[in-house]
């Protein structure tokens, strides 16, 4: 139960340190590439830039990747490694995939060996598979220039390449072969034919002979590894890292479960020895591994310890309801006892989950894909019991736990610096971090970053649950439904990827795409709005408060300063982050999850 | 030879009514301080003022109660159309509850800040007392004068003061001695000398001359002087915000616009849950709760929204302001009281700030046959004229050490004697007897010359004794009875009592202190280790001045300062924080940005501190608001959805009597906490010099802690209060 948690969290971090080591070494570029590399290197480097120049670059390079991405989906029909003949996309959804992939988000309202090409697999999710998490590694590296003072926040195209060819390649190649070892497919051979065991099984064709079965495959473990390395979370299949193909076995489920968190957790290290203060480092670390075995214990707590309630005994209940109509203006609402069906729940919610993987992999995964933001899946989220369901909800609104491959910490900073300048305050010195003063235009900034994600959240999930956009595409009623809508923003905005599902949010190819479809088209573009302020805001306003701080003068340390590698000011972060993320979802959690767990289960008559 | 004057008149017994006046001032100012902040006069001023605060474009100045006054209409637009007939799921009482709530919460917090600005306007009338018009005696031509007002007083003008006259406005004398009596503005009764041409030439209007005559040109007109620019700045009436309180503000918009998100987005959500309920209990409308009732809503957003600080904040920069007045220091801005706070490197004068203003006898060193006995007699009688402070201390030192009384002592002297004052050209002063003895004391080279000239023998030692003397940072004075050495009289620098403890709380808040003396080095450097100073500066200059504050401010320290004479100004500029002495020249006290009234060079301290302070009561105040939220939800969330969702009741915690009354009470708790918590915005959060992390952990339990389980109590009690008085359905 408990061994599978624990031997990631270990292994990760006894992984982590040499790998953030590394990570620093690489983006100090204190290494000498071979000379083939370094040539095209020295072709890319224009020169030190300072913060407005790096966010020009980043955003240029960004609308670059969005074009490219948007024409390879859009043409998919006339571009070679197409055996199986997929045709034309619809066009809101090549709108939404090619946000959802630019954003390092990997939502998916597709199913990809049901909707893409090889070519599209390769060229357009491969490919942005890597850059993503390299673009939100160079904003953070840009940062932490910024917050130790350099004269300049270094080159965008140069972090990029460094990302790509020095960390991402080299760390998904051993990967794939590890995967591939485990069994997982690597061809670009199309779809294999097999004849079932019972024969006529998948029908017959128009002579009467029995059809074979078509068994899609590809080239699974080349994406499966950047896919968990670099937060992404796009699955080759629809059902993700539950199809055997993607995770055969409990032993390649471990391995792709530490891939999740193992950058997110090593770019803390990165973080302390590019500053030269791995106290500040450590103190993040605790307050984020709290954080996330918090979830972890959480989701398996009511997931693996608790029953499926819906399949468990419940006595008959009445409650007061308010009306007028009847006398003394109350009248009783029953909710019917239920009778448990003759199912063993000994072993928990076995609901949804591959048992292959072990008890407790559906809840711990769920918790990491959410943690950082991934999303990748190995079970079905929509059918963790509802207060489980919580678990990844909390992780994707705060947003910071680990987070996604540089943009992870970068949330936490603005987290850090809204405790930084109420702490600071309460000891009486105008709030300063490293060193340098916290003023009104870095905190203009922090909120500004930090208001955009419960706006992104709240609005969309309010506007969709009073229209037929939401409340049409639900599979479930009641909270569970208005959960799969908060899901699926809350997903969208932390640019996190994973599905709740249980919506119906597919358009699929231009032939499909009728009159019926205009709720799905806006899950697509509400989605990919959503996306793409939730990406850029976060990243660019950290970038200006880093530029900002950098300018400023060092102010020296005193028994009067502030200290943010302290244990106090570990809680000082643990409690910021818990009590702006209460104020903020609270009510959105109570009318989800908790009204659902409350509340009659199954829901209806 | 300024000091020794004033210590002279210091001593002299001042007379008549204008010291008892001063003394009844005095009191009446500490009596005024320690009366409680709802003086009766203040409340009836503020009550006012915070209605007439209400109008949108005052009220617009400070976001989250904008939006708390915004809210409040839109309830009262609510309330009227349920008055008019249009049918809501609420009780007319509840709405009526609600508007009053609501509105009282905005004027509560108007309160506050008209409070402040009262207890401002107080402290500046007392002020004000001294701006009364005086008659002034212009000089027109060389020796004529002729009267006008002192409001029509101009800057340039010059004029006569004379015994007994109130100086007509701020200047500088330029001609003449006086002694003058500033209680008036500082409380201290005892007359201070002010001269033409020295550092000590700035006089302040309202200040009454006790003696002598004095013409003084006028360096402000009326109503630009320091203190009405002070008397407008505690009024709140040329109140600038500070760069903290500004980025502060933006949190805090920042915040009302987070929950305004919140709120908002819930009515959909709640509307939502309403219409799943009806298909569930099969009835034909959906099943309302207070989750899509408006003014509900609207309530919530009040309540979430950071009030408490949104009403206290403006008060809590008047509150600093108004401290530093009752603390005596005028402050040019609010700034000036903010930055003290963040000050690294305190710069105090030695004399009078280290030490006490003057060295003093510590010891007798015979010489040739002499006891310490005879040598303490001998210069005893050498002192007994000698007025100063270091011929008062050897006086002082030959009593305690003999256990002799002052009045035995007088009696030591011989008949007849005959005082030889001390003048800048002998360098000695001492006594003749009428039998022709000849008793001499003052700096060793001219007390050789002295027994050289009358052919006396000097000791080979003596100047190996001077020098070792010298070395530890003291002061040989060389006694000689009739032309024959006596011994050395050893004056040292004493430290004022408990520096040393002062400086470690100094070293404990974080600041390094240097010490700023004309000594030489080897002097310097011996006090300072006594004293406990972190730094100093030997045989200061100004311009040595000047160059440390940059070098310190080129590491990023922010440097405090205080400084009186006309050399000092370009170091008060310089510095961050700069407080020129009221006795200062005009020159200081227009480059630094604190005046000083009591030319106390202590009070760099307490300005430190009360910028500290000032921080401090934000920084808690804002983690308490935010705090609060926690309750609030708990007691509103399952009240709004009480109606709809009767399952969400195990989340009432609190067990609120029903959903009405929750909501009742957390917007009642809302807004009663924001007059309970005036006590703490003007007084300012108690500052302890303990160092950052142990002052972050007593201010997390307080604020935060106490933030997270204060409401849960008060609501639940308001609560209780509501049904036992059926003010509750």
């Amino acid at each position: 139960m408990w061994t599978l948690p624990l031997l990631v969290f270990v292994s990760t971090v006894v992984l982590a340190i040499p790998l953030g080591l590394y990570m620093s070494w690489i983006f100090d570029g204190r290494y000498r590439a071979p000379r083939w590399l370094h040539w095209v290197e020295e072709q890319i480097d224009v020169g030190p830039r300072n913060w407005k120049q790096y966010a020009v670059a980043l955003l240029v390079f960004n609308v670059a990747a969005f074009l490219v991405g948007f024409a390879i989906l859009a043409l998919q029909p006339l571009l070679p490694l197409n055996p199986d003949n997929k045709g034309m996309l619809a066009p809101s959804m090549i709108f939404h995939t090619a946000c959802s992939f630019l954003t390092n988000t990997n939502q998916q309202h597709y199913a990809g060996e049901v909707h893409l090409s090889y070519f599209s697999q390769l060229l357009f999710i491969c490919w942005k598979m890597f850059i993503t998490p390299s673009i939100g590694l160079a904003a953070l590296v840009a940062i932490i220039r910024g917050l130790r003072g350099d004269s300049h926040m270094g080159n965008f195209y140069v972090d990029l390449w460094r990302g790509v060819v020095y960390l991402f390649l080299p760390l998904s190649v051993v990967v794939a072969v590890l995967l591939i070892a485990g069994g997982v497919p690597m061809t670009l051979e199309g779809n294999a034919a097999v004849a079932t065991l019972e024969p006529g099984a998948m029908g017959m064709d128009g002579q009467g002979a029995a059809k074979p079965q078509e068994v899609a495959r590809g080239p699974v473990a080349a994406i499966v590894a950047i896919k968990q390395l670099g937060t992404n979370g796009g699955g080759y299949f629809g059902a993700n890292s539950a199809h055997p193909f993607e995770n055969p076995s409990a032993w390649t489920n471990v391995l792709t479960c530490l891939c999740i968190i193992l950058v997110p957790v090593a770019q803390l290290v990165m973080f302390g020895r590019m500053l030269g203060k791995l106290t500040q480092a450590v103190i993040i670390f605790g307050v984020m591994l709290v954080l996330s075995a918090a979830t972890v214990v959480w989701g398996i707590s009511y997931d693996s310890l608790q029953p499926n309630p819906a399949l468990t005994v419940q006595a008959s209940r009445d409650y007061a309801m308010v009306d007028p109509a009847s006398p003394g203006g109350r009248r009783l609402l029953n909710v019917p006892d239920l009778v448990g069906l003759p199912v063993d729940q000994s072993l928990g919610n076995l609901e949804g989950k591959e048992l292959r993987f072990g008890t407790s992999a559906g809840p711990t995964w769920a918790a990491f894909t959410t943690n950082t933001s991934n999303g990748s899946v190995n079970c079905m989220h929509d059918s963790l019991n509802p207060l489980a369901g919580l678990a990844p909800l909390v992780g994707m609104w705060l947003n910071c736990i680990w987070g996604g491959v540089g943009v992870g910490l970068i949330n936490f900073l603005i987290y850090l610096v809204v405790g930084v300048f109420l702490a600071g305050l309460m000891v009486g010195r105008t709030p300063e971090y490293l060193g340098k003063k916290v003023e009104a235009r870095e905190m203009k900034l922090a909120m500004l970053a930090f208001l955009i994600h419960p706006l992104m959240i709240l609005g969309p999930t309010g506007l969709f649950t009073v229209t037929d956009w939401g409340v049409k595409t639900t599979n479930n009623p009641a909270a569970h439904g208005f959960s799969e809508i908060l899901y699926e923003f809350s997903s969208a905005s932390a640019n996190n990827g994973s599905g709740f599902e249980g919506l119906a949010d597919t358009v699929g190819f231009a032939a499909d795409d009728k009159e019926e479809k205009v709720p799905q088209r806006a899950w697509d573009i509400a989605c990919g709005i959503v996306l793409i302020i939730s990406r850029f805001v976060p990243i660019i306003a950290p970038l200006a408060i880093a530029g900002s701080l950098a300018a400023k003068k060092r102010v020296p340390f005193t028994s009067g300063t502030l200290r943010t590698d302290t244990l106090t000011f570990g809680f000082v972060l643990l409690g910021t982050i818990l009590l702006l993320g209460a104020l903020t979802f609270l009510p959105a959690a109570v009318l989800g999850p908790i009204a659902e767990h409350l509340g009659p289960l199954p829901f209806g008559n | 030879m300024l000091m020794q004057q004033e210590m002279m008149y210091r001593g002299m017994p001042i007379g008549g009514p204008s010291a008892e006046e001063a003394r009844q001032r005095k009191l009446d100012r500490r009596a005024s301080r320690r009366a409680g902040l709802f003086a009766p006069e203040l409340l009836k001023a503020a009550l006012w003022q915070s209605v007439v605060m209400l109008r949108p474009d005052i009220q617009w100045k400070n976001p989250v109660m904008f939006v708390v006054e915004v809210g409040t209409v839109l309830t009262m637009i609510f309330t009227a159309a349920q008055l008019m007939g249009h049918a809501s799921q609420v009780s007319l009482g509840y709405l009526i509850a609600l508007d009053v709530w609501l509105l009282l919460t905005v004027l509560f917090a108007n309160f506050a800040t008209a409070l402040a600005e009262a207890r401002g306007k107080a402290q500046a009338d007392s002020l004000r007392k001294t701006r009364r018009e005086t008659p002034a005696f212009r000089l027109v031509g060389h020796d004529q004068t002729e009267e006008v007002a002192s409001t029509d007083l101009k800057t340039g003008d010059t004029v006569v003061v004379e015994t007994g006259q109130v100086i007509p406005g701020d200047g500088e004398i330029i001609e003449g001695v006086a002694s003058v009596d500033e209680s008036a503005i500082t409380g201290e009764s005892a007359p201070v000398v002010r001269e033409a041409g020295g550092d000590r030439s700035g006089v302040t209007g309202g200040t009454r001359v006790l003696s002598d005559r004095i013409v003084v040109r006028i360096t402000a007109s009326a109503g630009q002087s320091f203190l009405d620019k002070m008397i407008k700045l505690v009024e709140g009436a040329i109140r600038q915000r500070t760069p903290n309180e500004i980025a502060l503000s933006l949190v805090l918009s920042a915040f009302t616009l987070i929950f305004l998100i919140v709120t908002v987005a819930l009515w959909p959500m709640a509307r939502y849950a309403e219409v799943y309920m009806q298909d569930y209990t099969g009835a034909t409308e959906p099943v309302r709760s207070l989750g899509t009732d408006i003014p509900t809503l609207v309530a919530l957003l009040v309540c979430l929204i950071p009030t408490t600080i949104g009403a206290l904040l403006a008060a809590i920069g008047i509150a600093g302001m108004d401290r530093a007045l009752r603390a005596n220091i005028l402050a040019k801005s609010g700034k000036a009281v903010e930055v003290a706070g963040d000050v690294d490197t305190l710069l105090l004068d030695k004399t009078g700030t280290i030490t006490v203003g003057n060295r003093r006898a510590t010891q007798f060193l015979p010489m040739d046959g002499y006891t310490a006995h005879d040598l303490g007699q001998l210069a005893a009688m050498a002192s007994f004229a000698d007025l100063t402070p270091e011929g008062k201390s050897i006086v002082e030192l030959y009593g305690r050490e003999t256990g002799t009384s002052s009045t035995a002592l007088e009696g030591l002297l011989p008949p007849g004697a005959r005082f030889i004052e001390f003048t800048a050209q002998t360098r000695m002063s001492g006594v003749d007897s009428a039998d022709g003895r000849q008793v001499r004391k003052g700096a060793a080279d001219a007390v050789v010359a002295h027994v050289q000239q009358r052919n006396g023998q000097v000791p080979a030692g003596v100047q190996k004794q001077v020098d070792a003397v010298a070395g530890r940072g003291a002061t040989p004075l060389l006694v000689c009875d009739c032309g024959r050495l006596a011994g050395l009289v050893v004056l040292e620098d004493v430290l004022k009592p408990g520096m040393r403890d002062r400086f470690e709380r100094l070293r404990r808040m974080g600041l390094r202190t240097v010490m700023v003396t004309g000594d030489n080095p080897l002097t310097a450097k011996a006090i300072a280790e006594q004293a406990g100073v972190d730094d100093y500066i030997a045989q200061a200059t100004p311009e040595a001045k000047l160059g440390y504050i940059r070098k310190e401010q080129a590491s990023g320290k922010l440097v405090a300062m205080m400084g009186d004479g006309t050399n000092d100004a370009p170091a008060l500029a310089q510095a961050d924080v700069g407080v020129a002495m009221n006795s200062g020249t005009q020159a200081a006290k227009e480059a630094g940005n604190m005046v000083d009234l009591d030319s106390d060079p202590t009070k760099l301290i307490e300005v430190v501190e009360i910028g500290k302070q000032l921080l401090m009561t934000r920084g808690a105040l804002t983690t308490f608001s935010i705090t609060n939220d926690l309750a609030k939800y708990f007691a509103i969330i399952p009240a709004l959805f009480a109606a709809t969702l009767p399952w969400l009741k195990p989340l009432d915690i609190m067990h609120l009597h029903s959903a009405t009354s929750a909501i009742l009470s957390a917007v009642i708790f809302n807004a009663i906490i924001i007059p309970m918590l005036i006590p703490i915005a003007l007084k300012g959060v108690q500052y302890r010099p303990v160092g950052a992390d142990a002052l972050l952990r007593r201010n997390l339990l307080i604020w935060g802690l106490g933030g997270v389980i204060v409401p849960f109590i008060g609501i639940k009690l308001i609560d209780m209060a509501l049904v036992s008085l059926h003010l509750i359905a």
